[in-house]
């Protein structure tokens, strides 16, 4: 494969890219629902079915749990199939999603992340995606809206993949990146059909054939289970190297490369390491710059892959730092520290003593902003030195 | 980790061929009444079939036979014939019952 030929840019919103990203990728039936802070999205795929420009069915259901039940059975029936969600609208569809990735349907779903129920925040946060991480689907966050349009692309060629056959959910923050508009590069389809060709050359996965006898899910006793949740947790774990191949692949040919599971700027050298997901991330890198200048060798990891986990990559980025901090967009009921950190500390033994500082910043809107990581680096600086350190910082209730 | 536990699915996902493996409940013994067709009246048309909730009505070309292994004696497909072919009776009625 050479490269693609350059694409049109355009200056769109990020739930208006997740619309095109859909698009390019030919899905046959659609089900979807509105929901602040994603409802763009549905509408302009809708658009796009009766503009003509999309030949899909979308369905138009009564709520999110039709939507999800509605393209796993076109799923699991052999169609390509797309949704997009968020927050209460992703918490309504949680049997749903079970199902789905317990069928093993190459599902691909857009999360616009949002603060879910209990307190009601019509506000970003990644809440949602944390609270339906054990559904075991692939769950991706991203940084921009470039990277949305391109991670959608990315998403078909590891669901559908043969060895996969998971479903996949592509995060990106809500309200930062659903309503804003950046410059974005829409590759011609030509080039995605070209890219996602691929699919069509490996074996064809079951699925359900009129006439036929067979059930999905169905077989559940005693071995049958087990066998089941065996391979399902199997598949996820070759999620991993196969989103690093996906990725370099996609760069080779659009000439946009993500990093895989994980990206890392300025850890080679770097102390300490800052460990950030989603639009944060683009803040971030500006704090490391500019701690930089001033001496601190700081580094930053930006988590992509959520699920499964990307422990061995983590390991190798933060094995002997002397100290680590990282920025939760959410909380862990039970837990003191956040999600995300809660589950770095589970690979303490493999990257060693070493002081983890979590922060939980960026709840309902509120910003994680430039002094806000300036901060937290400030702070693990000192943890490194062997000075005394406060575990958990809940930052908006301490300004 | 040694595994050595011999596949039940033959794909990935976890499919499995109706007649052996979805019907895997031994839900014949939960039945305390039994369809019976009455072969005169039925016509075929396979409403029965379709409504069954464990699917096990047998189609015999001509007719539909239940498949007593599987039957819950729900009574759906009784209630569903349009000709009133079925009838459910009694488990007791049976010397098998």
């Amino acid at each position: 494969m050479v490269s693609a030929q350059k694409g049109q840019v355009r200056v769109i919103t990020g739930n208006a890219v997740g619309a095109y990203g859909a698009m390019l990728c030919r899905p046959e039936v659609i089900a979807a629902y509105p929901i602040t802070p994603q409802s763009e999205l549905a509408e302009q795929l809708a658009q796009f079915v009766s503009n003509g420009d999309l030949d899909a069915e979308y369905v138009e259901v009564e709520g999110e749990n039709s939507a999800m039940n509605v393209v796993m059975a076109a799923s699991v029936a052999g169609a390509r199939v797309f949704t997009a969600t968020s927050s209460y609208g992703l918490v309504f569809m949680f049997d749903a999603l079970q199902e789905a990735s317990g069928f093993r349907a190459p599902i691909v779903m857009v999360n616009a992340n949002r603060e879910t129920p209990g307190i009601h925040s019509v506000s970003s946060g990644q809440q949602d995606m944390i609270s339906t991480r054990d559904t075991g689907w692939i769950q991706i966050i991203v940084e921009n809206d470039q990277e949305i349009l391109d991670q959608i692309i990315m998403a078909y060629r590891l669901a559908e993949d043969y060895d996969i056959q998971l479903p996949i959910m592509v995060n990106y923050d809500g309200f930062y990146l659903s309503y804003l508009a950046e410059a974005v590069e829409i590759p011609d389809i030509a080039d995605v059909d070209a890219f996602l060709a691929p699919l069509k050359k490996q074996p064809k996965r079951q699925t359900l054939v009129p006439g036929v006898p067979i059930g999905c899910g169905t077989h559940g006793m005693e071995m049958g289970y087990v066998e089941a949740r065996y391979k399902h947790c199997q598949a996820l774990e070759r999620v991993k190297g196969k989103v690093d191949e996906v990725d370099k692949a996609f760069g080779d040919y659009f000439g946009r490369y993500y990093h895989g599971q994980i990206e890392e700027y300025r850890t080679e050298d770097a102390d300490i390491v800052i460990l950030t997901s989603g639009s944060a991330t683009g803040t971030a890198r500006t704090v490391i710059d500019s701690k930089r200048e001033e001496g601190i060798k700081v580094g930053l990891v930006k988590l992509r892959l959520f699920r499964p986990f990307p422990a061995e990559k983590l390991i190798e980025a933060l094995k002997g730092k002397k100290a680590i901090g990282v920025i939760d967009r959410s909380i862990a009921f039970g837990w003191k520290y956040g999600p995300i950190c809660t589950e770095l500390r589970a690979l303490s033994p493999e990257i060693g003593p070493t002081p983890m500082l979590s922060y939980i910043d960026g709840l309902a809107n509120l910003d994680i902003t430039i002094p806000h990581i300036e901060r937290v680096v400030d702070e693990v600086s000192a943890a490194a030195q062997g000075k005394p350190y406060q575990e958990v910082t809940w930052i908006p209730m301490e300004e | 980790m040694v595994i050595k536990h011999k596949n039940i699915f033959k794909t990935e996902s976890p499919w499995s061929n109706a007649d052996e493996l979805l019907l895997c409940l031994d839900t014949g013994s939960w039945r305390t009444e039994r369809p019976v067709l009455d072969k005169e009246k039925c016509n075929y048309c396979g409403l029965c079939s379709l409504y069954c909730p464990p699917q096990c009505m047998r189609d015999k070309g001509d007719h539909y036979e239940v498949d007593l292994a599987y039957c819950k004696g729900c009574g759906i497909c009784a209630t569903e014939c349009p000709r009133k072919a079925i009838t459910m009776v009694s488990e007791g009625e049976f010397a098998d019952g």
